[in-house]
């Protein structure tokens, strides 16, 4: 899955942002814009600017903690799986989830903050992650829809990552890639059966195409003239597609689709344009996504509360684990 | 909050034998055999890899970026160790 909180400010300092009072060397600086300018990987080890590093560390502990986050809405449905054969499907698309933030934040480390400080962030409520997880997941129809609408969306954010000029999150991009097609399939795939049965499953399906659809675009972010960060990120190889560019990709990809599934997309405006050789489609409520950015939407409380008591309840885990190590190398020593 | 984080190690994966064990990211654990545990359970959900190597991130030595110059520029003023070097008859080229 993804943020789009890429280029959302947090609303304090952040401690994993600490800034080195290092002065900055024109000759570094030059070789670290001819390394973007021939389209090379900036490597952990590399100088980079420090505003580039902050940048960094912000996005992919962003992301990282969305894929964590994520893992709580479809969560909720493992125990619920109407067969076994679903029911594994679910598991293994949650542990991707898992995985995914783990890669990441392995990622962000190579950056020089420590996981605690990154994790500390999010339970604080200081960092960000996607506001499509602060949506509940009422019903079974609810896992497919995320299956194709928002790991569809975040397919899309995060191709063009593949091609991020930082190597550490490039990599980490890639293997994400490769897994979420399996998480949006899937999801297209438990939608196609649900349509194939009752009146009242396809009626679940629609209503839940009708509550992900807008939250869904929203996860592409804030229109190109309001994000604030998007042309210093081009420049550097960070951003490769505007938000808007996305996301009409993502509408013009979705919308066959929603036909062979046979649901309705809930925008009357949404209509092929001819002239533009795109789909035109009806204005965002901004509103409601600063809304649920800011941390008002339906489950942020809920998503947050269970992190922290995950966090918590496994610290005496942590640190037997840590213990048993030490009193074993001792016992190697002696 | 707790600040007792585990050490970080770094994983490598050989895909297929017959092929180098590569780099492919880094876990936290308190141990080998768990960092072992939780490399698999990362990174070869896939079967991504027949082997694994997980070692200490700070038992890695690394050379210095900013020597690179220095470290590797040697062997660009030594193009006679390259077979493109040397100019052969045409008859004979694809030696």
């Amino acid at each position: 899955m993804y943020t789009q909180a890429i280029d959302l400010p947090g609303p304090k300092p952040d401690p994993a942002e600490r800034t080195a009072p290092v002065a900055e060397n024109p000759e570094y600086r030059a070789g670290f814009e001819a390394k973007l300018d021939r389209g090379e990987f900036i490597e952990a080890k590399d100088w980079m600017p420090e505003a580039y590093r902050r940048t960094l560390v912000r996005q992919i502990s962003q992301h990282a903690h969305s894929e964590v986050v994520g893992m709580l809405p479809e969560g909720n449905w493992i125990t619920r799986a109407p067969t076994l054969k679903r029911k594994s499907i679910l598991l293994a698309k949650v542990q991707d989830e898992g995985g995914h933030g783990l890669y990441l934040y392995a990622a962000a480390e190579t950056l020089g903050v420590s996981r605690d400080d990154l994790v500390e962030a999010l339970l604080s409520g200081r960092a960000k992650y996607s506001s499509i997880f602060n949506y509940p997941t009422l019903n079974w129809a609810d896992i497919g829809v995320i299956g194709w609408l928002v790991d569809g969306a975040a397919i899309m954010n995060q191709i063009p990552l593949c091609r991020c000029s930082y190597g550490p999150y490039a990599r980490a991009m890639i293997r994400i890639c490769k897994e979420e097609s399996f998480h949006q399939r899937q999801g297209y795939d438990l939608l196609l059966t649900m349509m194939r049965g009752t009146e009242a499953q396809r009626e679940m399906v629609q209503d839940a195409v009708n509550r992900w659809w807008w939250p869904s675009l929203m996860m592409f972010g804030p229109h190109d003239s309001e994000s604030q960060h998007t042309g210093q990120n081009m420049r550097w190889g960070i951003k490769r597609i505007s938000n808007d560019d996305l996301r009409q990709k993502f509408v013009d990809a979705t919308v066959p689709q929603a036909e062979v599934l046979g649901v309705s997309l809930p925008d009357p405006e949404l209509r092929w344009n001819e002239s533009r050789g795109h789909h035109d489609f009806g204005p965002i409520d901004w509103a409601e996504f600063w809304n649920v950015v800011n941390g008002h939407g339906q489950c942020n409380r809920e998503r947050l509360a269970a992190r922290v008591k995950a966090w918590e309840e496994g610290a005496w885990v942590r640190e037997a684990a840590l213990e048993h190590a030490r009193k074993r190398a001792a016992r190697r020593a002696a | 909050m707790d600040r007792k984080e585990w050490p970080l190690w770094e994983v490598f994966v050989r895909s297929r034998n017959g092929l180098d064990h590569k780099h492919c990211g880094s876990v936290h654990a308190p141990d080998a055999a768990l960092a072992l545990q939780a490399a698999r359970d990362v990174y070869t959900r896939r079967m991504e890899g027949v082997s694994l190597w997980v070692v200490r991130a700070d038992h890695i030595v690394a050379s210095d970026p900013e020597a690179r110059p220095e470290m590797f520029d040697p062997a660009a003023d030594k193009i006679y160790r390259h077979p493109t070097f040397y100019q052969l008859p045409a008859e004979v080229d694809h030696m």
